[in-house]
């Protein structure tokens, strides 16, 4: 099932457990969610920004809301799930800091996955060519990026410990591949971490 | 069909009597429905399409009066979103209205006289009681789905918090759990533009055949105003003047933004009843599904396992996007499964009504997905 994923969401739906309750946050079109339903019988819930990805998931059935993360979530009890999912959405919340709390209160875990910002391909479009990268990671210009607040491997780990929340997990990507947590601020393209209050 | 109580034009004197939530009882109920499709040997493939203010049974079938097609023909039929080559499609008359249901156009039994103005005053919970004595009627135990846009989207919502064992998903289009007072406000401009009309006479019309007309297609005319959208009016009539060069210094219809609504208030007269459009009004303002399960919305979803399927528009502003979203949250408090989308659309709150692709998509998405 998982060869058809996004990686960062491959990675995911590699470590949630079959029948566990899921809220994935920023779902898209529901390509996990249906993954998740389909192959490991989870009861995956969804909420997403765009109305076209919202029709087409609510089309192939599953439970998508059209909202938003910086605002829609407060009506979700604590704990109501086992698993809450915010993948490449973290970088365009106004408020990620309110998101991420709200993601450990809704969920027993929390998935995050985001473009690493510290890549060594970000820091050099930035270094020798003085622009902001344009990259296969991050595609749109400076003016029309949803990408709001750019975060490095790094500043996360920090963001995390500052706030006390538990690391239960860490995996770093680069060309759609795991690699090792060491040199990952520089070497890594992507970062998934599993994390629990 | 052999079977009798399915198919076109049918009407069944419900048994017993219907208890009313402002107190009082009605007896012998009847009740104007229509079916499409066959009903599978379990039932598990039924589907009520409850109907807005001033609609009726006539889902799927040309409309008597008007000689109009279905309400809604591109939504329900063989093929179509709400597909009757495998489901059974069940659309009543909603009690208080006038197309066949027990409405103030009735005849009291105990009086042999039309109810007029001592028909009670009915609400949404009432209309899904009657619609759930017809279920049994028909053998249903449990919908595989409620449908319903508007006035149609209250019963809907209405059916999980009232018989929460009876129907597993729910489709709620362009609708809201209560009126605001701005609603309130508009529905109360309609019926004294009724009631101001002399020949509305206290009610009692009836027997003079001379129906106060008049204040019915004003209440129309500005109910109309808030089925479209101000864009949507501004293409389709802009300033421009009805079947003259220049404007003409007196009240005609100059403009043809002016001409429409009339034409709209007046075909409305010829195919409805004035007290029917008093009491389904009142029902509508009376709704608020919170209040009546001890203020908090998500009260009224925590018994039943049903799925929730909400649709909104853009352009609506009867009943905008931030209600059904009240809705949407209430869900996610009381654990529901839920489906929301906000569709554009230039059309306001009729879009509902109109082909639109993606709301076919989602709704016929969402009711495959309850398989």
């Amino acid at each position: 099932m998982t060869a058809s994923l996004r990686p960062d969401l491959a990675v995911i739906a590699g470590h949630v457990a079959a029948g566990a309750r899921v809220l994935d946050i920023g779902c898209g079109d529901g390509a996990l969610m249906a993954a998740l339903r389909d192959e490991r019988g989870v009861d995956a819930r969804g909420l997403e920004i765009d109305a076209a990805n919202v029709a087409a998931a609510v089309g192939r059935g599953l439970p998508v809301v059209q909202g938003d993360a910086d605002r829609d979530l407060a009506g979700y009890p604590d704990k109501s799930f086992d698993y809450a999912i915010l993948s490449q959405t973290l970088q365009t919340c106004r408020a990620p800091d309110h998101v991420l709390d709200e993601l450990l209160r809704i969920g027993r875990r929390a998935f995050v996955s985001f473009p690493n910002f510290a890549h060594w391909r970000v820091r050099l479009s930035l270094l020798v060519g003085g622009r902001m990268p344009v990259t296969g990671l991050l595609p749109e210009q400076w003016y029309d990026t949803p990408n709001i607040h750019h975060v490095t491997i790094d500043d996360f780990r920090a963001f995390v410990r500052e706030r006390q929340v538990t690391v239960e997990g860490a995996w770093f990507l680069s060309r759609r591949r795991l690699r090792g947590a060491a040199g990952a601020n520089l070497l890594a393209e992507h970062a998934v971490f599993l994390l629990r209050r | 069909m052999d079977d009798q109580r399915f198919g076109l034009a049918r009407k069944v004197t419900l048994p017993g009597l219907l208890r009313l939530d402002g107190g009082g009882t009605l007896s012998g109920v009847e009740i104007a429905y229509e079916t499409h499709g066959q009903l599978a040997p379990d039932g598990g493939n039924a589907i009520l399409i409850c109907h807005a203010l001033t609609m009726d049974q006539h889902v799927g079938s040309v409309h008597p009066r008007t000689g109009k097609p279905g309400w809604w023909a591109a939504m329900v039929g063989p093929g179509k979103p709400i597909d009757t080559d495998t489901h059974c499609v069940i659309c009543s008359n909603v009690i208080g209205s006038c197309m066949g249901s027990t409405g103030p156009g009735s005849i009291d039994p105990s009086t042999g006289q039309p109810y007029a103005m001592t028909f009670p005053v009915i609400t949404i919970r009432d209309m899904v009681r009657a619609q759930a004595m017809l279920l049994d009627h028909l053998g249903i135990a449990t919908l595989k789905a409620v449908v319903g846009g508007s006035m149609g989207g209250m019963q809907a919502l209405s059916w999980p918090a009232t018989f929460p064992e009876r129907v597993r998903s729910v489709v709620v289009i362009a609708s809201t759990a209560r009126h605001t007072a701005q609603n309130i406000a508009f529905h109360e401009v309609g019926r004294q533009a009724v009631m101001a009309d002399p020949k509305w006479r206290g009610g009692d019309y009836y027997r003079h055949d001379d129906p106060p007309a008049a204040g019915l297609a004003v209440a129309r005319m500005a109910a109309h105003i808030t089925y479209l959208s101000e864009a949507g009016l501004t293409e389709k009539f802009g300033r421009k003047l009805q079947a003259r060069q220049a404007k003409g210094f007196g009240f005609d219809a100059d403009f043809q933004v002016e001409s429409y609504l009339r034409h709209q208030g007046l075909s409305f007269v010829d195919r409805f009843d004035a007290n029917s459009y008093l009491y389904i009004t009142r029902a509508m303002d009376y709704f608020d599904l919170a209040e009546e399960h001890g203020g908090l919305l998500a009260n009224a979803f925590r018994q039943s396992a049903a799925r929730f399927c909400l649709v909104s528009f853009d352009t609506d502003w009867l009943y905008p996007t931030i209600e059904s979203r009240h809705i949407v949250h209430a869900l996610n408090a009381a654990g529901r499964a839920a489906s929301f989308v906000e569709l554009s659309s230039p059309y306001g709150h009729d879009a509902f009504l109109l082909d639109a692709p993606e709301m076919n998509r989602v709704v016929e998405g969402f009711l495959r997905g309850g398989a």
